[in-house]
């Protein structure tokens, strides 16, 4: 992605596949206190697609995303971030891998309260020892609105500000693919919408492609589309997701899972 | 309360590791010191004992009264006091003794004995033919000049048979002597590792003292009467110059002697038991410092539900207590442990110390555990106040912010007045000469301690000075800079734990190698001869015969000769000293500058004599000097000269062929002299060889003298820095305990530097550089501090001795600079892998 292209022809999405998993099971423990967290989920992640992942407690959407990422080892089948397989990977190469190509955005914020603003958002590129593209920069920061703040401190900021500077750290470096993890469970409500709404610009704007685990309803309704996890395999699938249809899904497993 | 505090103690039994081990290394090194001294301590009082055993009363030479007509000769015993003696009622048998230091040698002509006590004596043949302190094993006892029996240790030692000749010397001569016996015996200084050779007495009693007098007579009492009894019938027959005592007296006397000897070693050691405590208060602060932090909601609910600040304070205490109780316990094990390796060790190097059991006293044991317990509660009684601060709504508040920016600020004005009080104090003291010391011990107790309560301050920006270093290593050396100044109390703390060792250290450094430099100048400055001789042995000079010089004298290769010969005297009414030199000699043998006259002033009664003693006597050139000689005579002699003294050359020079007849026994201290060819090893070889391959002669050139003087001071400063490491290793262990609460508390940050992309490379590397950053702060303080002391302890000694000058050593110095980067390297081996194998996933999800 050496080009940022401000509209993406809604034809070009859905066609090749930033993220795949095939048949990937995860499964914890051994014997009788083994626990599969994932059941043979294959499932792909389109480019410049904004994906949400929604499941119950449990349902192992969280899993799904740590094994995707780069974070988790797999059990068997296959993960792979655009044509890199991640199961053969060696440490050192698998965080290569998350630190050239994958994004990182957390619940709980995780910036460095020792580097300020900026140094957080560059941290990726400072580790790699590479040098931050300018006017990229310039271009996140202004879109996520710290122009005025980046000298300050995390513990000087607001929360929402915060999640910000850990938005800008994961468009900052141009990665093939984001990962966020409940990006608004922390936030108020305005604070959430304010960073789910950068989150969906970068997509359409800039051509991003994000991955976001979520419980939240609305949060998963400023995705393109939201795939429904339960028991550890992939239920259903909506496209052009509200609000009210997400909940109504939801529903629906719910009462399928209290009716079983 | 109690079990809240038990249980906290169980839950973090990892993160008291340290603090444990801390303790129990201090307590250690203080139930090791005493277990070990008293063991050795009775051991050595044991076999005294049994040494006395044969003897109910000793009779000596009394000695107190110095007034004698005769300075300086020592009063011995006749044969007629013997005599009397062994005739008082109660008396079984006496013998007489005499003692003196002999020199034997082995095949190769070393000496025999390791130099720790080289010792010849009497075989006194009671009645029955035998001498009761030596059993012949081998051969019999020596009966005439040119035999002697031989200890077997030394027999062994040395390979040596009955009927063997062997070589020794007494004061200077090669003796050829047959061995005819070899005896056992319970001599302390033989179990000691000493050699011991027996005269017959009379050749004994011509070598050590004068044909028919002893040292010491020892008396038997017979069957049913008292040592006290005896003592008192010997009493009535003593001459003036003598005196009596019970053969229990002498043990008691020697046991007093011996615990006293230990009793200081004991305190020395304790000192350093004490500082290695001390350095673990760094850490025991620290680990409770933190373990209160991450218990703030904690103890704000339980004051929120009812508990008093005591409460709290005394929960907190109560932890320190079990902690202190545990390792004390632990230290104290591994005391004895110690203390009995330590016999082992000592006697694997020779000093052979006598049989006994391992003494762990009861005092042994109060005091380690007292000592656990106390500086393990002390030192957490600061954290527990802290503790008792923490309001009740903090339970409540995800955040309680600790006083931090107030706290400082108080902390930093404070520091900096004690800092500066100290240093000032230091300085001024430096400048008072000899009656600098109160001031200057009192200063540097003073700045240390105001340096400890600054170090957070500091802390800043000296890590910062080393951004440019750190830079090399990219973001994980950045970071490391960053977290190292994160929290500057608990940095702080870590690095005042090093930097106590290192000051110490480098204080110690700077001292004995300025010491041994101005020495060394002192020594080789005043001398131009190329060769002193002397005798050997280790404990300081011995009597060497005038038969030395002479033979030298007549070598052809030497070109000036003169000996160095002492004689007791006393000089215009004080006891002194006379030094005969040869006057034709020594101007070219040793070098002093004269304030009046020269060396040409001396010859026949005309003397030279140093500025202090013209000083202190109102002498100078043309004064007559009244003495009274070693043997009694009076006479007059003439200042034709005064020189500047020191340590090595002082005194009143006469010349030796005026002094000579005067005196009862001629020895000399040493022999200097000038030869053909100088200082060579050629030359060195000759001279031994004209002396007869002596093993008891020291054939030394200025620089054998100079390599002495550094390898005695090399050797104390040795044993200083194996002293001192036990400091060094509590404070590798708080660098350990400092790292592995700092990867703790960042798990979350670690997950996501691991998450976003940096390796476990680059994790490791970043909290090595931590380590490093906070030893080498501890490093430079140490070594900053060290110096200034050095520097001003040295300005105390320069006063005493004018060649001092202060040598900073700047190839030890930056070894000691990268000792503490290696204790930071080592300590931080284990908490970088832990951190390096942090599981990502539990370190980033969220609460």
């Amino acid at each position: 992605m050496t080009t940022t292209p401000t509209g993406v022809d809604p034809a070009l999405r859905s066609t090749a596949a930033a993220a795949r998993a095939t048949d990937l099971c995860k499964v914890y423990g051994e014997g009788e206190t083994q626990v599969i967290a994932l059941d043979s989920v294959s499932v792909e992640f389109h480019q410049a697609e904004f994906t949400a992942i929604m499941g119950p407690s449990g349902s192992g959407k969280s899993t799904l995303m740590h094994c995707m990422a780069g974070l988790d080892t797999i059990s068997s089948g296959s993960a792979r971030i655009g044509d890199v397989e991640l199961t053969t990977l060696k440490d050192k190469k698998l965080t290569q891998l998350r630190r050239d190509k994958i994004g990182f955005i957390f619940q709980a914020f995780n910036l460095l309260p020792t580097l300020n603003a900026l140094e957080n958002i560059t941290l990726p590129m400072d580790i790699a020892g590479r040098k931050a593209d300018q006017a990229w920069l310039d271009q996140v920061v202004a879109t996520v609105g710290l122009a005025g703040r980046l000298k300050h401190r995390p513990s000087q900021l607001s929360g929402g500000q915060q999640q910000r500077v850990a938005v800008a750290r994961a468009l900052a470096g141009q990665p093939e693919i984001i990962f966020a993890d409940e990006p608004t469970g922390n936030l108020d409500s305005r604070s959430g919408a304010e960073v789910l709404g950068f989150l969906r610009n970068s997509v359409r704007e800039m051509g991003q492609t994000i991955v976001m685990v979520t419980h939240d309803p609305v949060a998963a309704s400023y995705s393109d589309r939201v795939v429904f996890l339960a028991d550890g395999q992939i239920v259903d699938e909506l496209r052009d997701p509200t609000a009210d249809s997400v909940l109504d899904r939801m529903k629906r497993f719910d009462a399928k899972g209290r009716t079983s | 309360m109690l079990r809240t505090a038990l249980r906290n103690v169980l839950a973090h039994k990892a993160r008291l590791l340290m603090t444990v081990l801390a303790v129990m290394l201090g307590v250690a090194f203080v139930s090791g010191t005493l277990v070990f001294t008293n063991t050795i301590s009775d051991a050595y009082q044991k076999s005294s004992e049994k040494g006395f055993d044969g003897v109910d009363v000793a009779i000596s030479p009394d000695d107190s009264d110095d007034d004698s007509a005769n300075p300086g000769e020592p009063p011995r015993l006749s044969q007629q006091v013997l005599d009397k003696a062994v005739k008082v009622p109660g008396a079984a048998s006496a013998y007489g003794v005499v003692y003196g230091f002999t020199a034997v040698s082995d095949r190769d002509g070393d000496l025999l004995g390791s130099g720790f006590s080289n010792v010849g004596g009497n075989y006194y043949p009671g009645a029955d033919g035998k001498d009761p302190r030596y059993t012949m094993t081998k051969g019999r006892a020596p009966k005439s000049a040119g035999e002697i029996a031989l200890d077997y240790k030394s027999a062994d030692s040395g390979d040596y048979k009955v009927g063997d000749t062997v070589r020794l010397s007494v004061d200077g001569p090669v003796r050829n002597e047959k061995i005819v016996g070899i005896f056992d015996t319970d001599d302390g200084n033989v179990a000691a590792g000493g050699s011991l050779a027996l005269f017959d007495t009379p050749t004994a009693q011509k070598l050590f003292a004068k044909p028919g007098q002893f040292d010491g007579i020892n008396v038997k009492a017979a069957p049913g009467t008292s040592q006290d009894a005896l003592k008192s019938a010997i009493d009535k027959v003593l001459p003036a110059q003598a005196k009596a005592k019970t053969g229990q007296k002498l043990a008691d006397d020697q046991a007093e002697a011996i615990k006293q000897g230990m009793s200081s070693m004991q305190t020395a050691m304790l000192v350093f038991a004490g500082i290695a405590l001390f350095v673990g208060i760094f850490i025991i602060v620290n680990t409770f410092t933190m373990l209160v932090a991450q218990r703030t909601r904690e103890l704000a609910l339980m004051r929120a539900v009812g508990a008093t600040r005591r409460q709290v304070t005394r929960s907190v205490l109560i932890e320190a207590t079990v902690v202190g109780a545990v390792a004390a316990v632990v230290g104290l094990a591994a005391g004895v442990g110690i203390g009995a390796g330590l016999r082992s060790l000592l006697n694997a190097t020779g000093a052979i110390v006598p049989d006994g059991p391992l003494i762990v006293a009861p005092t042994t044991v109060l005091v380690s555990l007292l000592v656990g317990v106390v500086v393990t509660v002390v030192s957490a009684w600061l954290p527990g106040r802290r503790a008792a601060k923490i309001p009740p709504v903090a339970a409540m508040n995800s955040v309680h912010a600790t006083p931090t920016t107030r706290g400082l600020v108080v902390r930093n004005t404070i520091g900096a007045l004690l800092a500066a009080g100290g240093a000032a104090a230091v300085i001024a003291g430096a400048g008072m000469g000899s009656d600098g010391k109160a001031p200057m011990a009192f200063g540097a107790a003073v700045l240390v301690i105001g340096v400890f309560v600054l170090t957070p301050l500091l802390s800043r920006p000296l890590i910062a000075a080393a951004t440019p270093l750190l830079r090399i290593f990219g973001m994980p050396g950045k970071l490391a800079r960053q977290n190292a100044v994160r929290n500057p109390r608990r940095t702080a703390a870590t690095a005042s734990a090093l930097m106590v060792g290192l000051t110490l250290i480098t204080g110690m450094t700077v001292i004995a190698q300025s010491l041994q430099e101005g020495i060394n100048k002192m020594a080789s400055d005043g001398l131009r001869t190329d060769f002193v001789v002397s005798m050997g042995g280790a404990n300081g000079s011995r009597p060497l015969s005038p038969e030395v010089s002479q033979t030298l004298a007549k070598l052809p290769e030497v070109t000036a000769v003169s000996p160095q010969r002492p004689s007791p005297a006393r000089v215009g009414g004080d006891n002194g000293v006379l030094t005969g030199v040869d006057p034709k000699a020594i101007k070219d043998l040793v070098n002093v500058d004269f304030t009046q006259g020269s060396f040409a002033g001396l010859g026949g009664t005309k003397v030279v004599i140093d500025d202090k003693t013209a000083d202190e006597h109102h002498w100078k050139l043309g004064s007559t000097i009244p003495v009274t000689y070693e043997d009694g005579n009076s006479g007059k002699l003439t200042v034709g000269g005064v020189y500047e003294g020191n340590q090595m050359i002082q005194g009143v020079m006469v010349d030796s062929a005026t002094l000579t007849p005067r005196m009862s026994t001629v020895t000399d201290t040493q022999v200097m002299l000038k030869i053909k060819g100088g200082a060579t090893d050629a030359n060195k070889e000759l001279l031994k060889k004209k002396l007869g391959e002596n093993p008891a002669i020291k054939v030394q050139t200025k620089q054998d003298i100079s390599d002495e003087i550094a390898q005695a001071f090399t050797l104390m400063l040795n044993m200083l820095y194996g002293l001192l490491a036990m400091a060094v290793i509590v404070a590798v262990l708080g660098v350990v305990n400092t790292l592995a609460m700092s990867v703790f508390e960042r798990s979350k940050e670690i997950g996501m530097l691991r998450a976003i992309g940096l390796d476990q490379r680059g994790i490791k590397r970043m909290v090595r550089l931590e380590s490093l950053v906070i030893s080498l702060f501890g490093g430079v303080l140490g070594l900053g501090l060290g110096v200034f002391f050095g520097w001003a302890a040295g300005e105390l000694v320069a006063t005493e001795l004018p060649t001092y000058e202060l040598v900073l050593s700047w190839d030890r110095l930056g070894l000691f600079l990268l000792m503490a980067a290696f204790v930071g390297v080592i300590a931080a081996l284990w908490p970088a892998r832990r951190a390096s194998k942090l599981n990502m996933l539990s370190a980033i999800k969220a609460e």
